[in-house]
């Protein structure tokens, strides 16, 4: 697209055009799920540790102890989750391309 | 071994000089100093970031903490891992459509006005300013210890020197590929290292972690080091270790250095590809540290870390006085020595050693203390672009100035951070080193993470809640750090180590509290654009 300033009228009919209103809605119903899941999941270690101090010390398998097995199972969500995400953009990166380039030709007209 | 290590590093340095001589061609605007001309690679940007991780906190103090402490130490490598998931769903892909310099850039984009920018400038240098002195003075004491002839003011002398050739000349670019090349042998590092345990329990999980289970402690008897408690212990301990928890995986997503990186790439598509990289990176990085210091726990035992040192002030010190964690700390750094978690660092070489022989060692050594030049080199240019370009340019100078005038202001800054740096490493060089970097993340998690975060999602978020919201994490988190145990002692006021879980929360409180006190419409009519270009990149290029 060729470099040129957008006044404040055409940005705000960019952001209420139904297109664009529903990837950001796709993209939010994706992300705040998500962050909400790995904060909880996340945050449970050191809350185990405060609330069920017994429980986290006791070994899961072998001599593994519940809080050291579910630490490993953190790096296994973090890099799930990733994946995930990749996965998903693909498709927001898609729709923002087709938007970007409608925007560009209506602008030029 | 003194001298391989030496000559190891020599060959590091030697290595960044001919980049930052590559690089120096391509820096002569201030957008290859600060971007690197936005021409980035997902792959290379990742391990970059990466780099930046993998530091020597995380390659020496996981280690070493996961050593002596076992699953505490282990805590910091998961928070640390977590924490790019933040990053990777709430600021990766904006940032780089909003953003062309600066974390301010972005909190400025629609929340106009000289009080903001100065404030996001403010916060974004007190936290690199603290990073980098903790980086420095690690670098010193590791020096101190590790190679004999050396003092720690030498070192951080020629540390600090050779960050500033290598920014000054090199820009963003050169920065980044000495931060690759370092991530690379790093990592080779750490694998030959975890192969070298689990070679030595013939290549049985089970058998380190019994072994892990039941290692050797400082006194008589054993420790489990795959129990929770080991370093957070006492009444207050499990809620520090949430507090802890909080400001790790908040933090990185106020860290100017790390934020930084995604203004480096083309595409919002390559700066999520940049957390990739770096989250796979950083992911089985910390799973090989978590080996390595589980190993240094069982093969070495922490007494024989501790036997290695002897020869130090500090180390005859704690051997003296076997008394109660904190109270020692307190103790030690009252009396200007090195606090025991920073000797904890020496797990890693003396682990190489045990298990690799001296060559291994010197390696360890050289590539630890390249880490620390890399990262702090990052550090130099997000604090140089704050004042150069949020200072200078944005607040002093309205905009106006030309190209040459704004590379000259920048480098001159990185000059002036460089050398302030220096200073403030000698000053605080007997301060404890995790006390240092623990400052630079709550204060990261506190003031520039709620910022960003509300900046970017919350349509009614006006100047006075950002800088309220910026002002109380900044002065909350500081404040509570220095009436805490690492500063005040056994006298401490506030009894957690770490800030966070008030400091965070407040910081938050106070930006949607000053948000709901005045409607800032101007702000709030912005937040269409603002939208558009963090979702789609249109309008990003300058």
């Amino acid at each position: 697209m060729q470099q040129r300033h957008l006044t404040t009228s055409e940005w705000d009919a960019l952001a209420r055009d139904p297109e664009f209103v529903a990837l950001l809605r796709a993209r939010r119903r994706f992300i705040v799920p998500s962050t909400i899941f790995f904060l909880i999941f996340y945050l449970a270690l050191p809350l185990g540790v405060v609330f069920a101090p017994q429980l986290m010390r006791r070994p899961a398998l072998g001599s593994l102890t519940i809080a050291y097995a579910y630490g490993l199972l953190q790096f296994v969500m973090a890099w799930l989750l990733l994946a995930v995400y990749m996965v998903r953009a693909r498709a927001f990166d898609e729709r923002a391309q087709a938007l970007v380039a409608r925007a560009a030709t209506d602008l030029a007209q | 071994m003194t001298q391989a290590t030496l000559v190891m590093f020599a060959v590091f340095v030697l290595m960044a000089l001919v980049i930052t001589y590559w690089a120096s061609a391509r820096s002569t605007s201030s957008r290859g100093f600060y971007t690197a001309h936005r021409e980035l690679s997902g792959i290379q940007n990742g391990w970059a970031i990466a780099g930046d991780y993998m530091s020597a906190a995380s390659f020496l103090g996981i280690t070493g903490l996961v050593a002596f402490y076992g699953f505490d130490g282990f805590m910091y490598a998961i928070g640390w891992l977590v924490a790019y998931l933040t990053v990777l769903f709430l600021l990766a892909e904006p940032l780089r459509n909003t953003g062309h310099y600066t974390v301010a850039d972005v909190i400025a984009f629609r929340l106009r006005g000289r009080g903001v920018r100065a404030i996001a400038a403010l916060t974004t240098l007190s936290i690199t300013l603290f990073y980098m002195v903790s980086f420095m003075v690690g670098a010193g004491s590791l020096f101190d210890l590790l190679v004999q002839r050396i003092d720690q003011t030498l070192a951080i002398v020629v540390v600090g020197l050779l960050m500033l050739i290598y920014v000054l000349y090199g820009g963003m670019l050169a920065t980044t590929w000495v931060q690759i090349i370092k991530a690379g042998l790093l990592l080779a590092a750490s694998i030959v290292l975890s192969i070298l345990v689990f070679a030595h329990f013939h290549f049985s999980a089970g058998a380190l972690l019994r072994a892990a289970s039941q290692a050797r402690s400082n006194g008589a008897g054993s420790i489990n080091l795959l129990q929770p408690g080991l370093f957070f212990g006492g009444r207050n301990g499990p809620l520090d270790l949430l507090s802890l928890g909080l400001a790790l995986v908040l933090g990185t997503a106020g860290l100017p250095h790390v934020l930084m990186r995604f203004f480096t790439v083309p595409t919002a598509r390559a700066a999520r590809f940049s957390v990739g990289w770096a989250m796979v990176l950083i992911g089985a990085f910390y799973l090989f540290t978590t080996i390595m210091g589980l190993g240094a726990g069982t093969i070495v035992g922490q007494h024989d870390i501790g036997k290695h040192l002897r020869d130090t002030q500090a180390i005859r010190y704690i051997v003296a006085h076997p008394a109660d964690q904190t109270q020692l700390n307190a103790e030690l750094a009252a009396k200007g020595y090195v606090v025991p978690n920073q000797n904890s660092n020496l797990a890693a070489p003396i682990l190489a050693d045990a298990l690799g022989g001296p060559l291994l060692t010197a390696f360890i050594a050289a590539v630890a203390f390249a880490t620390i030049l890399a990262v702090v080199s990052g550090l130099t240019i997000a604090a140089a672009s704050a004042f150069a370009h949020d200072i200078w340019y944005s607040l002093i100078r309205s905009g106006a100035g030309s190209e040459r005038e704004h590379l000259f202001v920048a480098r001159t800054a990185a000059v002036f951070v460089g050398f302030a740096s220096i200073a403030l490493s000698l000053g605080l060089r007997t301060e404890n080193v995790a006390f240092l970097t623990g400052l630079a993340f709550a204060v990261a998690a506190s003031s520039n993470a709620p910022a960003l975060i509300l900046a970017l999602s919350w349509r009614r978020f006006s100047r006075t809640g950002a800088i309220c919201g910026m002002l109380a994490g900044l002065i909350s988190s500081l404040a509570l750090i220095v009436v805490g145990p690492d500063v005040m002692g056994s006298a401490a006021i506030f009894p957690l180590r770490n800030p966070g879980i008030v400091s965070i929360p407040l910081g938050f409180i106070a930006a949607i509290v000053g948000t709901l006190l005045a409607r800032d419409l101007e702000s709030e009519a912005m937040f269409n654009q603002l939208q558009v270009r963090a979702n789609t990149g249109l309008g990003a290029e300058i």
